[in-house]
This record gives structure tokens, sequence and C-alpha cells, in this order.
């Protein structure tokens, strides 16, 4: 067990510098001038060169992305912003936190939402239970995001003025934008649910239960839900993630002070250091709840662990 | 000689079943009530966005007219005017046409794309397939919607390189679903029989595995349409979708934020449009998940 959960930590430094690398790669297609940019429009050619010459911005690209990571890594140094000429790591920490709350919040809640809808729907597979829900889940599955939170705004900041439409000084100003966070994926995992709960209650042990005349709660709560509960831990974790990222949409409705909106806000002012940074750190973010996942699912799925475990014993 | 005429008949009672394959799966999904509206109703969109030029030309989808700014809707525009007084109804039809094309070319793309190397990675194994993996492994490790907007960011908003930054971020799920069948079929005896009979490895992948995992496929391509609209639309909204002054149903969402509380109407169309679209095309996937798989239909 500790061997599988090693391998998955070690894996993690490879994922982190692949993953810093694609992105830097991929932001480098079109290299910016950051002398040109920090100096502005004025400088004289010969300054914006030797400041490009001074950050190592006119070095060949691998020694460029190997002093990158060498910054970023040793360092926490992310370079210092285009726009604003601050440090980025000074700008996008703060923001950091609060893009990793608001994605626990909305992933917490589209649970509490999708889950017990998903169990109950299974359970009462065809009665009015399954098919309002289910109707309700598929349409919400063909609405972007940021239309759900558009709505959301347009009924409850709008017409009836109940709640604020935009910043994050009080709880109230959470509420809207939880919501359309959660909403989307508290219809998927609701389907989630709901179909992995109506495998497991077609499962031979269930029927076994059921024969050896338990009760139906019994059935339903100890044998079906317990099994069914598996994919869908896996299924919450990849919605974290998603929402650690998707999560820019509903930053950017809400003007909300997260990384997502910094990202989307700086890029019409192509402040390359801190859209490049804002998405590694979130990729890593990403990468770490993947990698939990995984973990607590060799840790609730006996089959995993079986397979470690007898390893072990031979 | 012999061995060639029986090969022809061979064929021949392939095409025989393969038509009658067809027939099943119709039957099956013609069964489904969802599916059949969802159907027809993504045939009337798409017959409404091909003629779209017959019917209202380009031109006034992005001519602008001061004077109907905001205007709500009414006989000559029916579905109302932006903030710039341009027709919305001309909008969405010709952003619909965008939407969709990308939408269907970078499904393409990157069905192609995914399902070659899925392939690849599930018939050789070994070497390979690690290879491949660990690559795709770091490619899914970027958030996907932050990967498209940095592909974006980095080669400018135009029609082709939002196909190349969709694709991007579309093909892994198809190198997994692809390499998944493989594995799976690339242990059938009919595999088995093809490389006894001498088929080389391209033969056996192109016409005895991917044939009979193209199911799964075809369910996820129309699966994925769906979202690809909307994925798009959420770039357009972000600012990183086609470039103004083309018409675009997310960049169209965008703007009327701003404008909620005056012209409502800015939201509704545009939004409906999304989701007519995206539930048409999902309730034929549906539809097409029953029909070619039935054990999957719980």
């Amino acid at each position: 067990m500790y061997k599988y959960i090693l391998k998955r930590l070690l894996f993690l430094i490879p994922t982190i510098l692949g993953v810093t690398f694609i992105i830097y790669a991929v932001m480098n297609i079109t290299p910016g001038d950051p002398g040109r940019a920090i100096l502005g429009a004025n400088a004289m050619q010969a300054d914006v060169d030797a400041y490009n010459h001074m950050l190592g911005y006119d070095l060949p690209f691998l020694q460029k992305f190997v002093n990158y990571v060498q910054d970023l890594f040793l360092k926490g140094d992310f370079g210092i912003s285009y726009f604003t000429k601050q440090p980025v790591f000074a700008e996008i920490w703060p923001r950091y936190g609060f893009s990793v709350r608001l994605a626990l919040m909305g992933a917490l809640l589209s649970a509490v939402i999708g889950i017990p809808l998903g169990i109950y729907a299974a359970v009462k597979q065809y009665s009015l239970w399954d098919t309002v829900p289910s109707v309700i889940s598929f349409l919400i599955a063909a609405i972007p995001g940021f239309v759900v939170g558009m709505l959301l705004l347009y009924i409850f900041a709008l017409k009836l003025n109940w709640l604020p439409s935009y910043g994050a000084s009080s709880l109230r100003h959470y509420i809207m934008p939880m919501l359309a966070l959660a909403i989307p994926p508290a219809a998927q995992n609701m389907r989630f649910t709901k179909s992995s709960m109506l495998e497991s209650i077609r499962q031979d042990y269930v029927r076994t239960a059921r024969a050896k005349g338990a009760p139906e709660r019994t059935v339903i709560w100890k044998h079906a839900l317990k099994n069914a509960m598996l994919p869908v831990v896996t299924q919450m974790g990849l919605t974290l993630g998603a929402l650690i990222a998707g999560a820019v949409v509903v930053e950017k409705l809400f003007s909300l002070p997260g990384i997502g909106s910094l990202i989307v806000d700086r890029i019409p002012f192509k402040d390359e250091p801190v859209i490049i940074g804002g998405t590694i750190l979130l990729s890593v973010c990403f990468a770490v709840i993947m990698l939990v996942v995984d973990v607590i699912y060799a840790f609730i799925d006996p089959r995993i662990k079986a397979k470690y475990v007898k390893m072990k014993g031979k | 000689m012999r061995s060639a005429k029986k090969a022809v008949q061979a064929v021949d009672s392939n095409r025989y079943r393969r038509s009658n394959r067809f027939g099943e799966i119709w039957r099956r999904f013609r069964k489904s009530k969802g599916a059949l509206i969802g159907l027809i109703l993504l045939l009337m969109i798409v017959v409404l966005l091909l003629c779209a030029e017959l019917l209202i030309p380009y031109e006034a989808a992005i001519k602008q007219d001061v004077r109907s700014a905001l205007a709500g809707p009414s006989a000559e525009h029916v579905f109302g005017c932006d903030t710039y007084g341009r027709d919305i109804l001309a909008r969405i039809v010709h952003g619909g046409r965008t939407s969709l094309s990308i939408a269907l070319w970078a499904t393409v793309c990157s069905c192609v794309v995914g399902s070659l190397l899925g392939a690849v990675a599930g018939y050789f194994g070994g070497i390979i397939d690690s290879v491949i993996m660990r690559a795709l492994d770091l490619f899914m490790s970027v958030p996907d919607i932050l990967f498209t907007m940095a592909v974006v960011f980095a080669l400018s908003a135009n029609f082709v390189n939002l196909l190349i930054a969709l694709t991007i971020s579309f093909f892994p799920n198809y190198v997994r679903l692809v390499r998944s069948q493989v594995l799976t079929l690339a242990e059938q005896d009919y595999v088995e029989a093809a490389r006894a009979g001498g088929s080389n490895n391209a033969r056996i992948i192109c016409s005895h595995i991917l044939p009979n995992a193209v199911g799964v496929i075809i369910i996820n391509v129309t699966l994925n349409v769906a979202r690809i609209i909307i994925y798009e639309s959420t770039l357009g909204f972000l600012g990183l979708g086609m470039p103004a002054p083309h018409p675009e149903w997310g960049m169209m969402l965008s703007e009327a934020r701003e404008v909620m509380r005056v012209a409502p109407h800015m939201i509704f169309f545009p939004a409906a449009a999304i989701v007519l679209c995206a539930c048409s095309i999902n309730l034929v996937g549906d539809g097409l998940r029953d029909a070619l798989d039935p054990h999957l239909k719980s």
C-alpha cells in the first residue's frame, strides 16, 4: 500500500515538470518581448535588448525553460508581470487560496445536491423522483456553466434583487457563484450516481441479500450503496479538478478575485508571466488532486488493496 | 482462384449483414421518442444553418445601426437588436454556422488523431504504448479549459487556431477510449485468424479492429459535438472566440451581460440557441448509444 502511494508521489515530479514544459512551450510559440512590455513603447531599442538580455530572454528555448524551472521551483520566482510590473508570485498567491476554496465549496455543494438525488432516482427508478431530476439534469448538461450563472444573476440579482451581483465581501456574495459553480457538476454527479447505483442494484450480491431476507433498507444502504459509491468517489475528484480550472468562468462572471479571472483579465494585455504562472499553479493543483483521488481510491477499493497485499506476500 | 471467389462471397455476405445491421440500429433508434425528436430538431437546425445565406444575408449580422440599439423583438427584428443595433436573429444564425462547423471539424480531427494513436498504443503495447500513454497523462494533467485558453492565446483566435486548440483538448479522450477497445478486441479470435492469414498490422487495425470499435466511437463523437459547442461558447464568453465583429454565441452572451438589466432578450435568444443545439445533439447521442449498444442501456 505504501509502495503504491510512494510510487504515485514520485510520479508527481515528472508530471509537474512535464506540465510546466507543455504550458511554457505553448506560450512560447509566439514569444513576447518582455523588455518592450516592461520598459514601455518609448524606451530605446538598445535598452530593451539589454533588458531582455539581462532576463535571459534572448537565450534558446530550452535554456530559457531550464532557467524558468529553476527560478520557479528553487526560488518560487514566477517572473515579473508585464502589466503591473510586480512579482507574479505576489499577485497570484493570494488569489490561489480563493480559487481553491471556491472549487472545494463548489464540489462539496455539487455532491450534496447530486449524489442523494442520484441514489434516490435509482432506487425509485421510473417514478417521478427519477424522471423529473433526470430530465432537468439532461437539460443542464446542454447549458454552458456561464449561462447558468447569467440566468441566476438575472433572476436573483436583477429581478428579485435578493443577492449582490458581484464582489466577494460577505457570505451572501458567495451564494450565486457557488450555485453557478455547483449546478452543472451536480447534474453530472446525479446522472453518474444514478447509473452506478442502478448497476450495483442489479448485481448478484444484492439479489442474494434480498433472497436471504434482509430488509430493503439494509440492502440499499449496506450492500448496493457501498459498492456504488466507489466510482462516484473518482467522479467527485474529477469534479473538484475540473472546478479548479472551470471556476475561471464563474470568477469572471461574478468578478471574483480568483486566479482564473486574473488570467482572463490579463489576456488582452499579453501579460505572459502571469498567464503562464497562473496556469502552471492551477495545473499543479489539478495534478495533486488527481493524485489524492487515486490514493483515496486505493484505500477504499479492496480490490486494489488486495493486489498490493498479495504482492507483498510473494 | 477459388480463394478469391470465396473472398468475394465473404465480402458479399458481409455487405448483406452490414445493411441488416444498420436496419436493426435504425429500428432500435426509432423506438426512442427523445432520440427521434432530437434527430428532427437537429436536421431542422442543420438545414436552417445551411440555408442561412438565403434567408438572412451575412451583412445583416454585422451591420450596425445606432437607432435600433438594444431594441426588443419586433416585426422587423424578430429577436431584437444588440448593443450596436445588429439583428440578433442574423447573428445567431451566422454565429451558429461557425459554431457548428468548428464543432464538427474539431470533433472529426480529434477523433481521427485520437483513434489512430489509441489504436497504435493498444495494438502494439509495450514501449510504444507506454510512451503514448505517459505523454497523454501529461496532456491530461493540464485542465482542458486552461490548455485551450493557452493555445488560443499563443496562436491568436481565428477559425483554424480554434480548431487546433479544441482538437488538442479533445483528442486524449479518443486515445483512451479506442485503446481500451483495441485491448479487448486484439484478443479476439478473428484478429488471430487475420494474422494467421497473413494480414499486416495496418490492415488488421484498419479493417478488423477499428470497424468493431466504431459503435463506441460514434456515440462519443456525437456527444462530443455538443460538448465542443458548449466549450466553444465558453471560450467566446471569455473573449477567446472568433474575432469581432464575426458573430459568435458565447461572445453575444458576454456582450449581453453588460446590458442585462435593459435588454434581457440579448441573453435569452443566444442562450436558447446553444441549449437547443446541444440538447438535440445529446438526444441523438443518447439514442444512438441505446441503439448501438443495447447492453449499455440501463
